[in-house]
């Protein structure tokens, strides 16, 4: 009975149909033809840019870095396959818009040379900072879409002493399925790439979460965990959005992140599946982070499957591979359906954080067509932060953004909750997104109005200074001079 | 390949629900108390159903006209059909026809149109109509025809109907009367005791439904178990409708306990009026309630304390109606106060404090 009144484990989200039967049940496909040309852009990653060390016309090895980690929160680059750089220049980028950022080709001369790498024989042995210090120069960053420089959270849950480090494994995106695979496929890699973590952040407990529409993972993992007791493999229930971070510290641990912390500030820090097995692969065997499973899927692919390609892979060889039919696709989305970016075209490479690629048909894609708010309240039932997305889009409808914001805008996580449940078909995310980088204008506008009228205080400041200055020396020069002639006067006078 | 294509953000998919939908789900989960109503009041109910709902498509043509709006589409969401259905049911069966028609233009026009049209309204359109229209024409409203079931030799036929419908009723002392809760309220008037008062009245026909009352209101069973199919379809929640009909109940135990003679007993109240039909479909509309679950239990307790008021103290035997437009009114103020907590902030906002371990 006392259980009623605790706080609750999972509030709101969704059950979106899952889609993930066809594409789960196939291994991955590892016969994906190397591209002859590879577009890399140097940001696949939150933070700055990372610049690059090769010169066009250079010939590259196989994890050779191409690019290094520029600043705090940067991550490198490395040449997914052996060739010659023949570009450094402004590519579109796998975003809504495709505005062009800084890209290295390279065209690959199909013998996939490898640079030499260093293999470790027990890097339990390693320095703790060793370990945040590798795993950051193979340029891994969070593969479960926020592509957090991994290094600097590894550093964060040592010096903050987390106690428990979480392993996302939920996936709760629908059509998605390639951390299922992972998991299925090479569980033992990735439970020692979280045993490395841990010894990386000093911390002795590993939970791996997964949800329970995944039993093949689940008993992979256990089966791989099970001579390591500090790592427990969980299962979770499928609801969407599980796998947002703090939704599920809450349901592993009971904690709740407060606003403005990190997470490992309470205690713990969460990593990808896939940030694990990449771990496992940069320490174990010196081999930076060059390629990764993407799930391609959708009602217009005529063979779905996961597949692992090289970074810079463009979109359309990927297309043609999966045999997608460019006829039937009426949205191309990158990541999964509920949090994912629309892409413009497929003459786009994939990324860091490319963990689908999904080509939907008209008949899946949600109604577009817009009715009045019924006021059903659907949205505020769903949303896993707590907000009341009716009255937020409400009021950003009528240009009341700080009323918005009062009401929590900038809490809101764009996990979609709402605008898939709302049966007017409000596309209240996108109201919510608009709505944050308004206001983020507007402070930036305010911001720049003040530095100006401050810039303009200073400058009237100065030049009243030197005005008064002047005026100062004129009199002091007028004086002296007065005094000079009075003497000279006086002088003439003795005379 | 090069697709134009808008950018848009997730979510891409979506649930498979539609206004249209809800409204329909509504309609379906009221529809055998409607049927029940209809056979228990014979011919001249269905005409004032049909003019009732028809006359509320029409007058919902006529505002999305004069607003300049393709009407079509905003009638296919099925909520000006709702709208007159609704009031339809809360109607005296035997009503004149301009009572359904003046009843659904002041629910369309006023109750709807003027704040804005559908989900800006303040207060639910079928009970603003209906009090409107009990405090014009009193006398029409609370003329309550006998049970007379379609098919039977007493009850009116098809063309007699019409005559009911459109130019009155002849004989209405012979086949009208008073409804359970009226008759107590007037017996009470003459100081009589309660179990005196109940001699006749079953209380298995109030829970069935075939005595004399509203429309669609009559049958507790059926209205119930809609209300309960809908809460199941995750159309409405239970907050409302739990909230409401315990409040009552409670209250209404309390009292009865206290003095059985001059205090119905709970039973009654539940069975009686348009409690029912208010708990599950009334108080539950989504435009005119609260939006969180809290809001709705404060809601319906609300409801259930003025319904109780009302039908106990106040002039009119059944406050159903007035207890739901007075807390419509409370609707924004408790949405205003009452927010859900936002994930890692406190019930006022500011960041949770960081744990010391």
């Amino acid at each position: 009975m006392l259980s009623l009144f605790k706080k609750p484990r999972f509030r709101g989200g969704v059950h979106a149909e899952e889609h993930k039967t066809a594409t789960a049940a196939l291994p991955i496909a590892s016969n994906f033809p190397l591209p002859k040309k590879l577009y890399i852009p140097l940001q696949q990653h939150v933070g700055k840019p990372a610049e690059p060390v090769i010169k066009v016309g250079e010939k590259v090895l196989k994890g050779q870095l191409l690019a290094y980690s520029q600043g705090l929160i940067s991550a490198p680059v490395h040449a997914p396959s052996s060739g010659i750089i023949v570009d450094v220049n402004d590519y579109p980028a796998p975003h809504p818009s495709a505005l062009p950022i800084r890209t290295i080709v390279l065209e690959t001369d199909g013998k996939d040379e490898w640079l030499e790498t260093q293999v470790i024989d027990d890097p339990f042995q390693l320095n703790p900072e060793e370990i945040s210090f590798r795993v950051g120069a193979a340029g891994i960053v969070g593969l479960g879409g926020a592509t957090f420089p991994t290094a600097v959270k590894l550093n964060m849950g040592r010096e903050n002493r987390v106690d428990t480090l979480i392993i996302n494994g939920s996936e709760c995106e629908p059509y998605l399925c390639c951390d299922d695979r992972l998991m299925q496929e090479r569980a033992e890699q990735i439970i020692d790439g979280v045993r490395l973590m841990l010894h990386g952040m000093e911390t002795e407990n590993a939970v791996v979460a997964i949800e329970d529409n995944k039993p093949l993972a689940f008993v992979a993992m256990r089966a791989a965990a099970e001579p390591y007791a500090q790592v427990n493999v969980i299962q979770i229930p499928t609801r969407y959005p599980m796998g947002w971070d703090r939704q599920l510290i809450r349901y592993v641990t009971g904690k709740e992140v407060p606003v403005g912390c990190r997470s490992s500030e309470i205690g713990v820090t969460i990593h990808n599946v896939g940030t694990a097995y990449a771990v496992h692969k940069a320490i174990r065997y010196g081999q930076p982070l060059l390629s990764r499973i993407v799930t391609v899927a959708g009602g217009a692919v005529k063979r779905p499957m996961n597949v692992e390609v090289p970074f810079g892979t463009l979109i359309s060889e990927l297309f043609s591979f999966c045999e997608v039919s460019s006829d039937e696709t009426a949205r191309i989305i990158m990541g999964g359906p509920m949090m994912g970016d629309s892409l413009p075209h497929v003459a786009l490479p994939t990324v860091k954080a490319t963990s689908g690629i999904l080509a939907l048909t008209q008949s899946e894609l949600k109604n577009t067509d817009e009715q009045p708010c019924i006021r059903c309240a659907s949205c505020v039932s769903v949303c896993p932060a707590g907000l009341r997305p009716l009255d937020m889009a409400n009021n950003i409808r009528i240009n009341q953004l700080d009323a918005a914001v009062d009401l929590g805008l900038k809490d809101c996580i764009s996990c979609g909750c709402c605008s898939y449940i709302c049966p007017s078909n409000i596309p209240l995310v996108q109201y919510f997104k608009y709505a944050s980088g308004e206001v983020m204008a507007r402070q930036q506008a305010q911001h720049k109005s003040e530095q100006t009228k401050r810039l303009i205080d200073a400058r009237n400041d100065r030049m009243e200074r030197i005005a008064r200055q002047q005026r100062e020396e004129e009199l002091a020069r007028l004086a002296a001079k007065a005094e000079r002639e009075r003497l000279k006067a006086e002088q003439e006078a003795l005379v | 390949m090069m697709l134009h294509m808008k950018p848009s953000s997730g979510a891409h998919v979506g649930a498979n629900s539609s206004v249209s939908r809800i409204m329909g789900q509504v309609m379906l989960a009221i529809s055998p108390a409607t049927a029940f109503g209809l056979l228990c009041f014979g011919w001249p109910a269905l005409n004032l159903f049909i003019i009732t709902v028809l006359s509320a498509v029409v007058f919902e043509v006529l505002c999305l006209r004069l607003k300049g709006r393709v009407a079509k589409p905003v009638i296919m969401d099925g909520s000006a059909v709702l709208t007159g259905w609704l009031l339809a049911m809360t109607l005296p069966p035997w009503a004149p026809w301009w009572i359904g028609v003046v009843g659904s233009g002041l629910a369309i026009i006023l109750g709807k149109h003027v704040y804005g049209g559908l989900g800006q309204n303040l207060f639910n359109p079928a009970m603003l109509a209906r009090v409107a229209l009990l405090i014009s024409f009193p006398i029409e409203m609370t003329t309550w025809a006998n049970v007379s079931p379609l098919f039977f030799s007493q009850s009116p036929g098809f063309i007699e109907s019409w005559h009911i419908t459109f130019s009155g009723l002849d004989t209405i002392d012979a086949s009208t009367g008073a409804t359970t809760l009226g008759f107590i309220k007037t017996e009470f008037s003459q100081n009589r005791l309660l179990s005196d008062i109940l001699k006749d009245t079953s209380g298995f026909l109030n829970f069935i439904g075939g005595t004399r009352g509203s429309l669609g209101e009559t049958s507790t069973l059926l209205l119930g178990l809609g209300g309960l199919w809908l809460i199941r379809q995750n159309i409405i929640q239970w907050q409302i409708p739990v909230s409401l009909l315990l409040t009552v109940a409670l209250l209404a135990g309390v009292f009865h306990v206290m003095d059985s003679e001059h205090y119905i007993s709970p039973m009654l109240h539940l069975n009686s009026g348009a409690m029912m039909c208010v708990a599950f479909f009334i108080a539950t509309d989504y435009v005119t309630s609260p939006n969180t679950p809290t809001g709705q239990l404060l809601f319906g307790a609300g409801c259930g304390l003025l319904i109780f008021v009302i039908r106990t103290w106040g002039a009119y035997p059944e406050g159903a109606g007035f207890a739901v437009l007075l807390m419509n009114s409370a609707t924004p103020l408790i949405d205003h106060y009452i927010r859900p907590r936002i994930y890692g902030r406190d019930r006022k906002g500011k960041p949770l404090e960081i744990p010391k371990s």
